[in-house]
């Protein structure tokens, strides 16, 4: 762990919040090309 | 060969396939590179402290911000003029991410504003410009999902895009305008003089590289869905059809 | 063109709905605002320039639905369309239509109610004026806005979230023309700007409307 000084809170703040943005972003990405993937898979299967 | 075939769906899900992990396992280098470089190998400030280090991802995310809004742009112009359904629906999938970025950049410019400005926020120039930019986003976003014909939604998001590219230049100088800011200038540019150190400045390019990648590797994921989602759409308008 | 703009007029009036709407809702903004922020006469005056052009703007985008739903949904919209005048024309009619049933008394509503934030007496010929300059823009973004959502069932709450944020720059402007004029500034530049923005709205944006209006059409 760096020294962060008498900022820490607002850098790992900084840092958390954006990483969790993006986490979601990425999350929310992945799970619904998944799903769409595997719905079109089913449909085109069923042919 | 021409950059044109690509706008076949076919040919854009092999390509946008094969390149896909590439550029994720560039996109998770660069990015988890620059932020732990950023993060845990840079010396704090003498003025600023450790508030520093939200450089490396403040200024990689304003810039994609408005260069999403950029890419968008040239997307839906791309659509008007040569009726490419991939360009359509890109632009569309791009949205979600400029948003995001738009959003990074106001919570890490708030945090670091807080310490080092005493405030959260600021009716600073660039702060407003970048929450009315956040509120171009979420327009165009809702429009997109307002409108059930796909390919009249993509004509009407295109034109807001379009009229929305200009009014957004405009409130930028309009803000200007209306209040000068505490807002620095560029961190990076080419006249050295102003320029952050180089000790920033390495990782913080890493980073932009991380980021920008990112934004490709989520387009291209995110086009690939919507591309499958017209698919499954025309399947099943045809499906209907059959049954009747 | 003057027929359809007397057309226009016309069902306005009959409605009765855009026409007193916005007034009323006027009236109820600026009326509320002295119950949220205290009696004061200080502190109104510092806010009346700006709650003036914010509730104007509000009450401006209240009826923007109006401006072509209603022919829309009855067909005469494609009528229009066909009609032997551009369509770009019919959309700067029906701004103009928007303007004069309701930017216009708005303008002219706006120095009474003024009294009523203890606005200052240098303040009300800026006010007026901008008001006078600024509402085309916002009747003419806002053609562009309802162009964009008409064939939507449930657009109007989209279309706020539209068209409030293109409505920056001339809120800008007009806000600052009439705080500088109350305030005993010079009021020239930001007039002259917001001058400059509604000629350009005016100029340009009946051609995106009429472009969106052809795609809803279709």
């Amino acid at each position: 762990m760096p020294e962060l000084g008498k900022y820490a809170t607002e850098v790992l703040l900084a840092y958390a919040g954006a990483i969790a943005v993006l986490a979601g972003l990425i999350a929310v990405t992945i799970a619904q090309g998944r799903a769409v993937r595997d719905r079109l898979r089913r449909m085109e299967g069923d042919k | 060969m021409s950059l044109w075939e690509y706008a076949n769906p076919k040919k854009f899900m092999a390509t946008s396939g094969a390149v896909l992990p590439w550029f994720a396992v560039a996109a998770g280098l660069a990015t988890l590179g620059g932020m732990i470089w950023g993060f845990f190998a840079t010396p704090p400030d003498y003025k600023q402290g450790a508030t520093v280090k939200i450089i490396f991802i403040h200024v990689p995310s304003a810039m994609m911000a408005i260069n999403i809004w950029a890419m968008m742009l040239v997307a839906s112009l791309i659509w008007v003029v040569r009726r490419h359904h991939v360009s359509a629906l890109a632009a569309k999938a791009a949205a979600p991410v400029g948003l995001a970025m738009t959003l990074i950049a106001l919570f890490t410019g708030a945090t670091w504003g807080q310490p080092m400005w005493g405030t959260w926020w600021e009716w600073d120039p660039r702060l407003t410009s970048f929450l009315i930019l956040f509120l171009f986003y979420l327009g165009y976003m809702a429009l997109w999902a307002a409108i059930d014909s796909p390919d009249t939604a993509a004509d009407l998001t295109a034109v807001l895009c379009l009229v929305g590219s200009v009014f957004a230049v405009l409130s930028r100088y309009a803000v200007n305008f209306w209040n000068q800011g505490l807002h620095q200038g560029a961190s990076l540019s080419l006249d050295k003089e102003e320029n952050v150190s180089d000790v920033y400045a390495y990782p913080l390019w890493l980073c932009m590289a991380g980021f920008f990648l990112l934004f490709v590797v989520l387009l291209l994921m995110r086009t690939r869905t919507e591309i499958r989602l017209r698919r499954i759409k025309a399947l099943e308008a045809r499906a209907r059809m059959t049954d009747a | 063109m003057i027929a359809l703009l007397v057309r226009d007029l016309r069902l306005a009036m009959r409605a009765g709905g855009g026409f007193g709407l916005a007034l009323a809702f006027f009236l109820i903004v600026v009326v509320l605002v002295p119950f949220a922020l205290g009696p004061q006469p200080e502190r109104l005056q510092d806010i009346s320039t700006g709650v003036l052009w914010l509730g104007a703007l509000l009450a401006c985008l209240l009826s923007l639905d109006r401006i072509f739903a209603l022919d829309y949904e009855d067909g005469s919209l494609e009528a229009l369309a066909t009609a032997p005048i551009p369509l770009e024309g019919v959309a700067a009619v029906k701004a103009l239509a928007h303007w004069l049933t309701t930017g216009l008394p708005l303008t002219l509503a706006a120095p009474v109610l003024g009294l009523f934030l203890h606005l200052p007496a240098e303040g009300y010929l800026w006010l007026t004026l901008s008001l006078a300059l600024g509402t085309p823009a916002l009747s003419a973004i806002g053609a562009f806005g309802a162009a964009l959502t008409v064939g939507l069932k449930r657009g109007g709450l989209l279309l706020s979230l539209i068209v409030l944020p293109l409505y920056v720059p001339t809120l800008i402007f007009g806000a600052e023309a009439a705080r500088r004029g109350a305030e005993g500034f010079a009021v020239q530049t930001p007039l002259l700007l917001l001058a400059g923005l509604t000629a350009a709205t005016l100029a340009l944006l009946p051609f995106a409307a009429a472009a969106a209006i052809r795609i809803n059409l279709r």
